[in-house]
C-alpha cells in the first residue's frame, strides 16, 4: 500500500492504532536542489553508492540507477564513490 | 529490472522504504537500514521520542517493514521487556525484541529503565544510535555530547567542558552477556554485531555511532566520511565486550589526527590549537586504557589475545600524531 490515505475528520481515522500504509507515497525527490548523475563509463559497479544511500534512492541493480522520485540530494554517493564517477549537478 | 549485482558485501534485502522523513545524509536512517538487514522480518521495535519517531512518518503510515511501537521517552527498555515477556507468555519464539533509542533516550532519560532491564537480564536487544545531542528537538546538549562540542545549550563561548558519558562501561558493569559499539560507516561490522547479538539470550546492548549533518554543522555529503574518521582517529573505538572480555575490533595501522575529524564539523570550529591538542591527549589516554582493558580481561579469562597485532598497532599509535595526513 503506497497510496496516500485521505483523513479529513475523526470518522476517517482507522479504528485501531495500526499502520495502514508505507511512507513511500511521500516523494522526497522534491527536497533536492542538486542531482546526482552517474557516469556509467567510469562506474565499476562496486555498489558503494547503494550501500551508503540513506534514502534507498539507488537501485540494487547492475548498473545502479538513481531513483529520482526519492533522492534528497545529500551527495553521500558522490563523496563515497571510489572512482568519483557521480557528479552533483545543480537543479532537478 | 536488471539483476542484483553479485559482489555485495551486505544483504540486498531492504526492510525500510524510501520516502521517510530523515534529513539529507541522515546517519540514523542508515543505521536502521543496516540493523534491519541483520535482524530480518521477525522483529519488533519500540522507539521512544528520538529522531526515529519522526523519521518513521505520521500515523497511519510507517517506513519500517516490521511492527514499531512509539513509546514514552523514558520507557524504551521497559516496553521492550514487556513485549519480550508477553511474547514468551503466548509461546512465540524467535522474535527479536529491539529497543531503538537515541543517545538522549539512552544516556539521560532512559537510563533507569535500561539499567533495570540489564539488571534483570531480560531478553532484549537495546540499540542506541548515538548522534551526540538531542538532534530531534534542535541540537541540545546530552550527556553523550563529547568534550568541546558546540550545541544550542552549550554555545561556542561556553562549550561542553565535561567528557562524553561512557555508556559502554556502564553497561559492562551490569554484567550482561554482550555489549558492543559499531559505526554506521562500517556496515559489515555493524551487521555482524547485530546478527551476533540477536542469537544471544539476555540483555544485549549495541551503541551505533551515527552522524547528524544538521546538528554537527557539516555538509550532508560528509555523513559517512565523518563517522569513518571518528573510527580512524580512535574517537569512536569499535569494541565488543562478551561477558566482560573486551575486544577492540578495529585497530587502524596508522591513526589519523583528531584535527582531521574536527575540521569537518562546524560544532568544533571554535576550538583553538591547544584545545585540539588537549582532545588528542584525551583520545590517546582513552585508547591506552582500552588496550590495557583488552589485555587484562583476556588474561583473566585465559583467552588468547592477538598479541603481535596489538603491539604493532601500539607502535603505529606512537607515531600517529606526527604522521598521516
Amino acid at each position: 500500500m503506497t497510496e496516500k490515505i485521505d483523513i479529513r475528520g475523526a470518522c476517517d481515522m482507522p479504528p485501531m492504532a495500526k499502520s495502514l500504509g508505507r511512507m513511500s507515497w511521500n516523494k522526497t525527490g522534491s527536497w533536492r536542489n542538486v542531482t546526482p548523475v552517474i557516469d556509467y563509463d567510469k562506474c565499476t559497479r562496486c555498489m558503494l553508492c547503494w550501500k551508503f544511500c540513506p534514502d534507498l534512492a539507488i537501485s540494487c541493480t547492475d548498473p545502479p540507477e538513481i531513483i529520482l522520485d526519492y533522492c534528497k540530494g545529500c551527495g553521500v554517493c558522490a563523496e563515497e564513490c571510489p572512482v568519483k564517477c557521480i557528479e552533483m549537478k545543480e537543479g532537478l | 529490472m536488471a539483476e542484483v549485482p553479485k559482489k555485495l558485501t551486505i544483504p540486498a534485502e531492504e526492510y525500510i522504504c524510501s520516502g521517510h522523513l530523515a534529513c539529507q545524509g541522515c546517519g540514523a536512517a542508515l543505521a536502521m537500514r543496516y540493523a534491519l538487514k541483520a535482524l530480518g522480518p521477525n522483529t519488533v521495535y519500540t522507539v521512544p521520542a528520538c529522531c526515529w519517531s519522526v523519521i518513521d512518518g505520521p500515523f497511519p503510515y510507517t517506513t519500517l517493514g516490521v511492527p514499531l511501537f512509539h513509546i514514552a521517552f523514558e520507557a524504551a527498555a521497559a516496553s521492550a521487556c514487556g513485549l519480550s515477556a508477553g511474547l514468551e507468555m503466548v509461546g512465540k519464539k524467535g522474535v527479536n525484541v529491539v529497543a531503538w533509542a537515541g543517545d538522549g533516550g539512552t544516556a539521560d532519560i532512559g537510563i533507569q529503565a535500561l539499567s533495570g532491564a540489564a539488571e534483570r537480564n531480560d531478553n532484549i536487544l537495546y540499540i542506541c544510535y548515538d548522534n551526540e545531542a538531542y538532534m530531534n528537538t534542535g541540537v541540545q546538549r546530552s550527556s553523550s555530547t563529547p568534550w568541546g562540542a558546540w550545541t544550542t545549550t552549550t554555545p561556542a563561548r561556553h562549550f561542553k567542558k565535561r567528557p562524553k558519558k561512557n555508556l559502554v562501561d556502564i553497561m559492562v558493569a551490569h554484567q550482561i552477556p554482550y555489549v558492543a559499539t559499531a559505526a554506521m560507516a562500517f556496515p559489515e561490522d555493524l551487521i555482524r554485531k547485530v546478527s551476533k547479538a540477536k542469537d544471544i539470550e539476555g540483555t544485549k546492548y549495541i551503541q551505533i555511532f551515527a552522524s547528524c549533518p544538521p546538528g554537527w554543522r557539516m555538509a550532508p555529503e560528509y555523513a559517512v566520511k565523518a563517522v569513518r574518521l571518528a573510527v580512524n582517529t580512535r574517537i569512536w573505538p569499535q569494541l565488543e565486550v562478551e561477558h566482560g572480555v573486551y575486544t577492540i575490533n578495529r585497530k587502524p595501522r596508522k591513526y589519523t589526527p583528531v584535527a582531521e575529524y574536527l575540521k569537518l564539523q562546524g560544532r568544533f570550529a571554535h576550538l583553538t590549537e591547544e584545545q585540539i591538542e588537549q582532545m588528542q591527549e584525551m583520545v590517546e589516554r582513552e585508547w591506552d586504557r582500552l588496550l590495557f582493558l583488552e589485555k587484562s580481561t583476556h588474561e583473566m579469562a585465559g583467552l588468547p589475545l592477538a598479541g603481535e597485532k596489538a603491539a604493532a598497532s601500539k607502535e603505529g599509535g606512537a607515531g600517529a600524531a606526527a604522521g598521516q595526513g
